[in-house]
């Protein structure tokens, strides 16, 4: 066993199977290396494949070949047993928070859960862990549908580094919250990960919220890799076609009504 | 050009005040969509930017008490009794949502649900209406406008799927246009089409066309003018130019430094909640 | 220059008021009637003005101030009959509605969470009882068994947790990848941990709609089958059996209808009830005020 930490993911496929049509290669052949305190940004449209990948991280979706390891062990799909403690190592803020809380529970309950798989004797207390997420304490005693989305988020990281992880997936974060809160929940994210020695994998379509707290960026598009590189330099100096056109079309507010993107629409999408 | 020349304005909204509940939904709101123009409106998510929307549209939910004007043409929609606000409705205002997939009914195909708003508000044969409808769908740019006809929602991307509700949108040749967060759910790059379409529409029909999003980015892509909504108020209104590079308000300030392309590299600040 | 906000004087135009309002009062109708035959079917020893079993005089008489619904064929008073009635038919109908619940929900939960052959197993067994016209099959266990109300509850409760599994299966294959159980899941529940904290506190409401306004069918079923002489034996009140005194008697109407508008008003009144909960767990109106 090698003294390999974080994650690895080498030519990694994950397939879906759909009835009376050949089988989806959602992730074609993804080669992926997150270690220990690295802030890493997967980048990419809509059916690119890195929401299937982030699942397979979590085992919630088979890899069909290829190797995914985490900490030198392999990643194992989760079924009907309890998940193994090493791979709880590896925690998930999903997009939705509407649906990332159980609604029938108060928040101090949710977070205790997590707390109680936390590998140290002392785990952060509820409180100091919604202090760190930016909540008021007082709001341990809640239910769910008393907060608002934005709040919802930060439970749910509060709750996902309760259990103090190795690896932090983030799949589409803030995709669901206020643009003025976006790049807050990011930076975040990015102070727990740091903060706790833990990787982040922060998973968005947004290239100017990524580009922020990243060190360094992946582009994925239709299953594969495109484009890899320092956050930094792959915002000013894209190599690829394609990150080129991802950049060129985000919308700047200066208030000079420039359209994003370019006149001519290869294809109409 | 002007954009507070009141004269120019086709929808005039009035002290517009919305009461759900016990909830204050929406707060002495007045703004104007002229023609031609893309009017922005902003603001969070509760701010009731949604809920103007739907007043202009006379579909507030039951629950709701208004006062106030929505004044299309010197009526005042909410004024108006069902039979004439259902003849309003698609006709003259007409409104895209955003979640395109969400807009149809996925048993239907595109064809039936494009004709069957026309031929009910413009009394079109089943042929002139089908004619129609291609042409629409080559003004939004879709390829293959005939074809696309004949399929069902869930052939198309939703890119594609939102450009068709735009077509379905401007069928009946409306005065005003609302699009509430028409691209929130898109790709960027598939976004900046649709803004782009939704522009072209905008200065070749001359519809008056209220755009609603949080995303001060597309605003400042899109908008002639933007209004700045908070907790059901108008906080600040003026050219987008002047209103994104020169806020008055706090509250404007906040949203405009809340964004990626203003906020310090993460390396450096990791950011203060 | 943008413009700072300032508020203007103008016109004033009220919309009408919402028409939700008629809803309540058949929720509050309900509960009252609830209420109400609990309280009889708990205090009917002192409500009884004459004994339930006993036969006298005067027989098949009309309504009089002395019997208030009259007499049946062996001169017991209908009213006593009706009241101690209460007793049998709504108990009966609540361990029915529990006893099906119970079976049916768990059959379902595990159906729906494991899924797989134990799922498509499951599901079987269920479109098989599903497959049978219910009161027949009733009618075929409780024959077989002999009639008693305890065989009747049974005899129900084999064709009516179906339903039961059904909802439940549907409402646990829904959660079942929602993220806060999927994020349970990755903490390390195991399926039964799953199951209880995440999964079944999130279902119970739709399926206690579902068991409120099933306990007018389980009346209505239980009256069926003592209306058939396969539930209660003579002389034990009960109001499916008075029922079916009433129609041999059929001259004397106060028999059968006095047993016959208790049934009816418990059942709706248990609609109401039903009604009324599952229109206060529609998310729409709720959603509709939050999001805007």
């Amino acid at each position: 066993m090698s003294d390999e930490q974080g994650l690895a993911l080498d030519g990694a496929r994950v397939r879906y199977r759909r009835r009376g049509q050949p089988d989806l290669l959602a992730v074609d052949g993804v080669t992926l290396k997150v270690a220990p305190g690295e802030i890493v940004g997967l980048v990419g449209e809509s059916g690119c494949g890195k929401s299937t990948l982030a699942k397979a991280i979590c085992g919630l979706e088979p890899i069909a070949a290829g190797t995914a390891t985490f900490g030198g062990q392999p990643i194992t799909p989760l079924r009907l047993r309890p998940r193994p403690d090493h791979l709880r190592r590896i925690q998930m803020v999903f997009q939705n928070p509407n649906a990332s809380l159980n609604p029938r529970r108060p928040v101090r309950s949710q977070v205790e859960d997590a707390r109680a798989v936390h590998p140290a004797k002392a785990a952060p207390s509820v409180e100091d862990l919604l202090a760190e997420v930016g909540l008021d304490a007082g709001l341990a005693g809640r239910y769910p549908h008393e907060l608002s989305g934005g709040q919802k988020q930060r439970v749910a990281i509060a709750r996902a580094i309760a259990a103090g992880p190795a690896l932090l997936i983030g799949d589409e974060p803030i995709a669901s919250l206020d643009a003025s809160l976006q790049a807050r929940v990011a930076r975040l994210l990015r102070r727990v990960a740091a903060g706790s020695g833990a990787g982040l994998l922060f998973i968005s379509h947004d290239l100017s919220v990524v580009r922020l707290i990243a060190d360094r960026i992946v582009v994925m598009r239709a299953g594969r890799v495109v484009e890899e590189a320092p956050a930094q330099q792959l915002w000013s100096a894209p190599r690829e076609d394609y990150t080129r056109r991802l950049l060129a079309a985000i919308p700047v507010a200066d208030g000079l009504g420039v359209l994003p993107g370019d006149d001519e629409v290869p294809a109409v999408r | 050009m002007s954009s507070t020349n009141h004269d120019g304005a086709l929808l005039r909204v009035r002290d517009l005040s919305v009461r759900i509940g016990g909830k204050q939904v929406l707060q002495q709101v007045s703004m104007d969509l002229p023609v031609g123009q893309v009017t922005g409106l902003a603001g969070e998510s509760g701010s009731g930017k949604s809920m103007t929307a739907l007043a202009m549209l006379g579909l507030l939910p039951r629950a709701a008490t208004a006062t106030g004007a929505v004044e299309l043409d010197g009526q005042n929609l909410l004024a108006l009794p069902r039979r004439q606000l259902a003849r309003v409705r698609g006709r003259q205002v007409a409104m895209v949502f955003q979640d395109p997939a969400a807009a149809f009914h996925p048993l239907l195909s595109i064809g039936s649900q494009l004709t069957d708003h026309v031929r009910h508000h413009l009394g079109l044969s089943r042929k002139d209406a089908r004619a129609r409808a291609t042409d629409l769908l080559r003004q939004v740019r879709l390829p293959d406008p005939a074809g696309a006809l004949g399929k069902y929602p869930p052939a198309f991307s939703g890119g594609q799927l939102q450009r068709i509700a735009i077509a379905s949108a401007i069928a009946c040749r409306p005065a005003v246009l609302l699009a509430d967060e028409p691209t929130t759910a898109l790709d960027v790059t598939v976004q900046a089409g649709i803004l782009r379409l939704l522009r072209s529409l905008s200065d070749e029909l001359g519809l008056a066309t209220l755009l609603i999003t949080h995303d001060l980015g597309v605003m400042s892509a899109v908008a002639d003018t933007v209004t700045v909504l908070r907790a059901g108020q108008v906080v600040e209104s003026g050219p987008r130019f002047d209103v994104l590079t020169r806020p008055q308000h706090a509250y404007t300030r906040e949203l405009i430094e809340a964004l990626p392309q203003n906020s310090l590299s993460g390396q450096l600040g990791d950011g203060d909640e | 220059m943008s413009r700072l906000a300032s508020p203007v004087a103008g016109p004033r135009v009220r919309l009408p008021e919402a028409g939700s309002a008629w809803r309540q009062p058949l929720a509050v109708t309900g509960l009252v009637i609830i209420a109400a035959w609990l309280l009889v079917a708990i205090f009917a020893p002192l409500l009884q003005p004459y004994d339930a079993l006993a036969q006298g005089t005067p027989m098949l008489a009309a309504p009089s101030s002395a019997h208030l619904l009259g007499t049946d064929a062996l001169g017991r008073d209908v009213l006593s009959r009706v009241i101690a009635g209460s007793r049998v038919s709504i108990p009966s109908a609540l361990i029915l509605v529990i006893a099906s619940l119970v079976v049916g929900a768990v059959i379902g939960a595990v159906a729906g969470y494991l899924g797989g052959w134990v799922d498509e197993v499951l599901m079987r067994c269920t479109d098989m009882v599903l497959a049978f016209p219910t009161i027949i099959l009733a009618m075929v266990v409780a024959a077989a068994l002999g009639p008693s109300i305890r065989n009747a509850i049974i005899a129900i409760v084999v064709v009516n947790w179906p339903q039961y599994a059904r909802v439940t299966r549907s409402l646990v294959l829904g959660l079942k990848t929602r993220e806060f159980v999927v994020a349970g899941r990755l903490l390390g529940n195991g399926p039964l941990t799953s199951l209880r904290r995440d999964i079944l506190p999130n279902i119970a409401a739709p399926v206690l709609v579902l068991a409120t306004l099933d306990f007018g069918n389980a009346i209505l079923a239980l009256s069926g089958l003592s209306f058939l002489g396969l539930g209660t034996v003579p002389p034990t009140a009960e109001w499916g059996s008075m029922v079916s005194d009433g129609m041999q008697a059929f001259d004397s109407w106060w028999i059968g209808t006095s047993a016959g508008v208790a049934i009816f008003t418990i059942v709706l009144a248990f609609n109401f009830v039903g009604d009324a909960l599952r229109d206060s767990l529609d998310p729409q109106a709720r959603r509709l005020v939050k999001e805007h």
